[in-house]
């Protein structure tokens, strides 16, 4: 089944098309990777899905109900939530804060609210800093608090934008399996944007390719990696480099 | 994007016991103070217990200050405004209409609440922010001022005189002079705020506030109508401020379009909490301490002037001068107030 | 990875500077904006017509057009000042007003001892640039890139400490300062007075040269480079504590002279200050925060407003009318009518 739908959405900074004429469909349970150069508008089209911007034109159905506008809370509450690729914590407050505020407003009752969201900090492996303030946490960190936090709010489809960037290879690995956990034990659909190209061809099910706000190809990892266009979008930039 | 050096070695905290929340040591002080503050009328001689009360005054204007400002995050240059309108909701009720003042705190509290909301509506709905934020407030403050000022609904420039009544009476909020029930009414009311305020703080709606103070786009994110809540902040914000200004007309027996919506009472409800300590619960109660008897110590001064300064006599304006040059050296020098650094200094945060 | 650009800072798509599309397409400041003027010019129009229908009187409105320029062109002096500081150094400087009241009672006292009072302009002038530049020093530079609230805290306290100053040493008692010569001159059907007039015209001068100064000089290159972009002028070897002195002492320097024109007409007590900044806040918001000559014409708009406002509100102030504009402005157009830009 269809979660998310989107059908052209496209959007404009001052001339520039960031997206353009954008369609995709994720399937419930499904991982898919996002991947595409810098600037590609693979953040842009978060925003667009989010909530966080209006898209100029086309349309987005989570679930079978279009949410083409929502706000960005509305969105939440409908079952669909985004993380940061520049990290955005509560700065006044813990990472338990952080992530309480998060259970809280995902409809979690208050008493259970501070226990739920320690037992989700430790399952990310932020539990060595759970009563640290975030302010002057290391990226790494800060990459799981987004995602802590994201996942608080029970959400069905997550968009995860960079939570592997700025971790060394020995962190990744944690949280690749926290993400496979996601889909198998609470069945939770994903979008990811990465750059890393192992996560993606081990994480997704399917691959949509973005080049210039355009869809340049979307298919299996093995075959979009494949593509000439593809590397040709990377302007030479190997793919696989990151890995 | 430099990877952290720390070896991720041990990740979980499980079996770890969660830190304990501040509230119910904040509650516990507030009962503690309010106990023990009770007698100070009966100890103070008479013109130290209007000091007491003013200061009382202070505090609760700040609370309410504190509240949309400090812990909302939306820095209000007018809360003249909600002062302003309880003030005069109260005066209004009880002269015009012989309305007991305690309803009339009431109704000044609903009537603020409901401003700041349109208010607060407004600015969120045009994405007001910072510099632009505080001069809106200040503008609705001084548009207040000025329809008082000329509108003979509310008598003009004159303003209400509270009549005097023969006798003391607690239904009409009115007491000789010296007696001790305005300082524990306006005890009462500085302590009902504190609680209400750290009540707020621990509440859902509080914890959301606070969220969005820090990140809005974050707090949308997670699925928090921000609106909604800031909305809320300032609407209880006012209505604390409100309190103040109702209260203040009991006191003091009269109130003016100046006493009530100028701009320095905007300020004096802003200096509390700074020199106390921005988003803190006791900042503004701290605050208020300093301040309200700096107002007697200049008013002493002028009054005797020391000499060489004799043409000062009867002279006024000493008192804010006082206020302006702490404030700007609290600014300077302790930008997270006295209490806030105390508390940064001797507990963790 | 991450582009230098923080995208998931989607609140800055919102951002009132970026709102406009006309301000996208034509880089602030170069083309003039005909449209807008057009805009604009009507919209006055149709505001004087309606005075004119509400109050019945040509010689009412003749009289409320001729006032409202001519107070609006010193209105129009006092925002520049603010506006510069404002795009400059990212202030609201609340003081603004505080050093105009100064600049009040000291042209009283040079005139009670004796002095013409438009030459006290050669006191005035150098005494607030020099005060301009010991309080951005002494205390301004101390909070620099601090939070916006700590410097609206500042400055506040600045313009109670001045405010009150006056008050303790002069007394809250009116005072005024008569121009010799003075007498009204007849514009149409109106009259004015003539001190309204030079008033006027010293403000236009006067911003004339400040205009000047900022488009033709080093100097100025170097404060407008450091409005666009502290940082790069820092780059390319400008003292950017320099040009902030002297950049807040300009700013002060202006409210200095309008005090010294405005002292004939009005009343002379601490608390005239206040009233002016608030309109001169008005007036830098309309005009555009940090555009200088957006504030001489928001000067101008502003003069109207209060002189028209208050043949649409018989009985209220004057000053009334002027806030509703701001308010309007700052929900319709918050980013002012020619945007931001130094
Ligand atoms: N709020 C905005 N205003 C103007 N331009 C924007 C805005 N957000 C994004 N852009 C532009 O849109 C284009 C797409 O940006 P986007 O952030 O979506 O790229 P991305 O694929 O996420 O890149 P990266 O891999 O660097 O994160 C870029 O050219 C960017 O500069
Ligand atoms: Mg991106």
């Amino acid at each position: 089944m269809t979660l998310l739908r989107v059908d052209g959405i496209s959007k404009s900074f001052q001339g520039l098309r960031a997206v353009d004429e954008v369609s995709f469909e994720v399937a419930e349970g499904s991982i898919l990777g996002v991947i595409g150069p810098n600037g590609a508008g693979k953040t842009t089209i978060f925003n667009l899905i989010a909530g966080a911007l209006r898209p100029d034109s086309g349309r987005v159905h989570l679930a079978g109900r279009e949410i083409t506008g929502h706000t960005p809370h509305q969105v939440t509450a409908a079952g669909m939530t985004r993380t940061f690729q520049l990290m955005r914590p509560f700065y006044s407050m813990t990472v338990l804060e952080n992530v309480t505020i998060a259970v809280l407003a995902g409809g979690g009752a208050k008493r259970t609210a501070r226990t739920a969201a320690a037992e989700l900090i430790d399952r990310v492996g932020l539990g060595r800093w759970r009563d640290a303030p975030t302010e002057g946490l290391p990226t790494a960190a800060l990459k799981r608090l987004e995602l802590a936090r994201a996942v608080a709010s029970k959400p069905r489809v997550l968009l995860l934008d960079e939570v592997l960037a700025g971790l060394v290879p020995a962190e990744r690995a944690p949280v690749m399996e926290l993400l496979e956990q996601l889909r198998t034990d609470d069945g939770v659909t994903l979008v990811f944007v990465e750059h890393i190209m192992a996560a993606v061809m081990r994480l997704s099910d399917s691959v949509l390719v973005l080049d210039l706000g355009r869809v340049l190809t979307t298919g299996a990892p093995e075959e979009v990696t494949r593509d000439p266009r593809v590397i040709e979008a990377y302007l030479g930039e190997d793919p696989h480099a990151h890995a | 994007m430099t990877a952290t050096s720390a070896p991720p070695a041990p990740e979980t905290a499980a079996g770890r016991p969660l830190p304990r929340l501040p509230w119910n040591r904040h509650l516990i002080a507030i009962a503690v103070l309010a106990v023990l503050l009770v007698p100070l009328p009966l100890i103070l001689p008479p013109a130290q217990a209007s000091v007491a009360v003013r200061v009382l005054i202070f505090a609760l204007m700040s609370i309410g200050w504190n509240m949309m400002s400090g812990f909302g995050g939306m820095f209000s240059f007018g809360h003249a405004a909600y002062f302003g309108i309880g003030a005069y909701a109260s005066a209004w009720l009880l002269v015009e209409h012989r309305v007991s003042p305690w309803i009339g705190i009431l109704a000044g509290m609903v009537v603020a609440a409901a401003f700041a909301a349109l208010i607060g509506f407004l600015a969120l709905r045009y994405k007001l922010r910072g510099a632009y934020f505080a001069l809106a407030t200040f503008a609705f403050a001084e548009m207040l001022r000025l329809w008082a000022t000329n509108s003979d609904f509310v008598n003009r420039a004159v303003g209400y005189h509270v009549p005097l009544r023969p006798e003391a009476s607690w239904w009409w909020l009115q007491f000789e002079p010296s007696s001790p029930n305005y300082f524990w009414v306006a005890l009462a009311l500085t302590v009902v705020a504190l609680v209400v305020s750290v009540l707020y703080l621990r509440s859902r709606a509080g914890q959301f506030t606070k969220a969005a103070r820090d990140d809005e786009d974050a707090a949308a994110a997670v699925g928090i109508p921000v609106m909604r809540y800031k909305l809320l902040t300032m609407a209880l914000s006012a209505a604390i401020t409100a309190v103040a200004g109702a209260f203040y007309v009991q006191y003091f027996l009269f109130i003016d379009p100046d006493l009530a919506f100028g701009s320095s009472v905007s300020i004096q409800a802003i200096l509390p909490a700074v020199i106390g300590g921005v988003a803190t619960v006791w900042g503004p109660v701290i605050g208020a301490v300093v301040m309200g008897p700096l107002n007697d110590v200049t008013a002493t001064m002028l009054r005797n002037p020391p000499a060489g300064l004799e043409f000062l006599q009867g002279r006024s304006g000493l008192d804010v001068i006082v206020y302006g040059t702490l404030l700007i050296i609290i600014v300077l020098v302790l930008p997270k107030g006295i209490y806030g650094t105390i508390r940064q200094r001797w507990f963790r945060r | 990875m991450t582009s230098p650009a923080d995208q998931g800072h989607v609140a800055a798509a919102g951002d009132v500077a970026t709102l406009d599309p006309d301000e996208a397409r034509a880089p602030a400041g170069r083309a003039v904006p005909w449209r807008r003027i057009a805009v604009i010019t009507a919209l006055i129009v149709v505001a004087v017509v309606l005075a004119y229908v509400r109050s019945g009187s040509g010689v009412v409105v003749v009289q409320a057009v001729a006032t409202g320029v001519l107070i609006g062109g010193v209105y129009g002096l006092i925002a520049m000042g603010l506006t510069l500081i404002f795009g400059v150094l990212d202030i609201v400087n609340f003081a603004h007003g505080s050093f105009l009241a100064l600049a009040l009672f000291l042209t009283f006292g040079l005139a009670q001892a004796g002095l013409h009072p438009y030459l006290a302009l050669a006191v005035s002038v150098p005494a607030m640039f020099l005060l301009g530049v010991l309080v951005q020093r002494g205390i301004l530079a101390g909070a620099m890139g601090k939070p916006l609230e700590n410097q609206l805290l500042i400055t506040l306290g600045i313009s109670l400490i001045i405010e009150n100053a006056l008050l303790l040493f002069f007394g809250a008692n009116p005072r005024s300062v008569p121009l010799p010569g003075d007498r009204g001159v007849p514009i149409f059907e109106a009259v004015a007075n003539l001190s309204r007039i030079l008033a006027f015209v010293g403000a236009l001068l006067l911003a004339g040269l400040l205009y000047l100064l900022l488009q033709r000089t080093r100097l100025g290159t170097a404060i407008r480079a450091v409005a666009a972009n502290d940082t790069g002028a820092q780059l390319v070897g400008i003292d950017t504590r320099v040009i902030y002195a002297v950049t807040f002492a300009l700013g002060t320097a202006c409210a200095g002279a309008a005090g010294t024109l405005v002292a004939p007409l009005v009343t002379i007590e601490p608390t005239t200050g206040a009233l002016f900044n608030i309109v001169a806040f008005v007036v830098v918001v309309l005009g555009g925060m940090g555009n200088v000559v957006g504030a001489l014409v928001g000067g101008l708009v502003i003069g109207l407003a209060e002189q028209l406002g208050g043949i649409y509100l018989p009985g209220q102030s004057p000053l009334l009318s002027v806030f509703i504009v701001f308010v309007l402005v700052l929900f319709l157009r918050p980013q002012g009518l020619f945007g931001r830009s130094a």
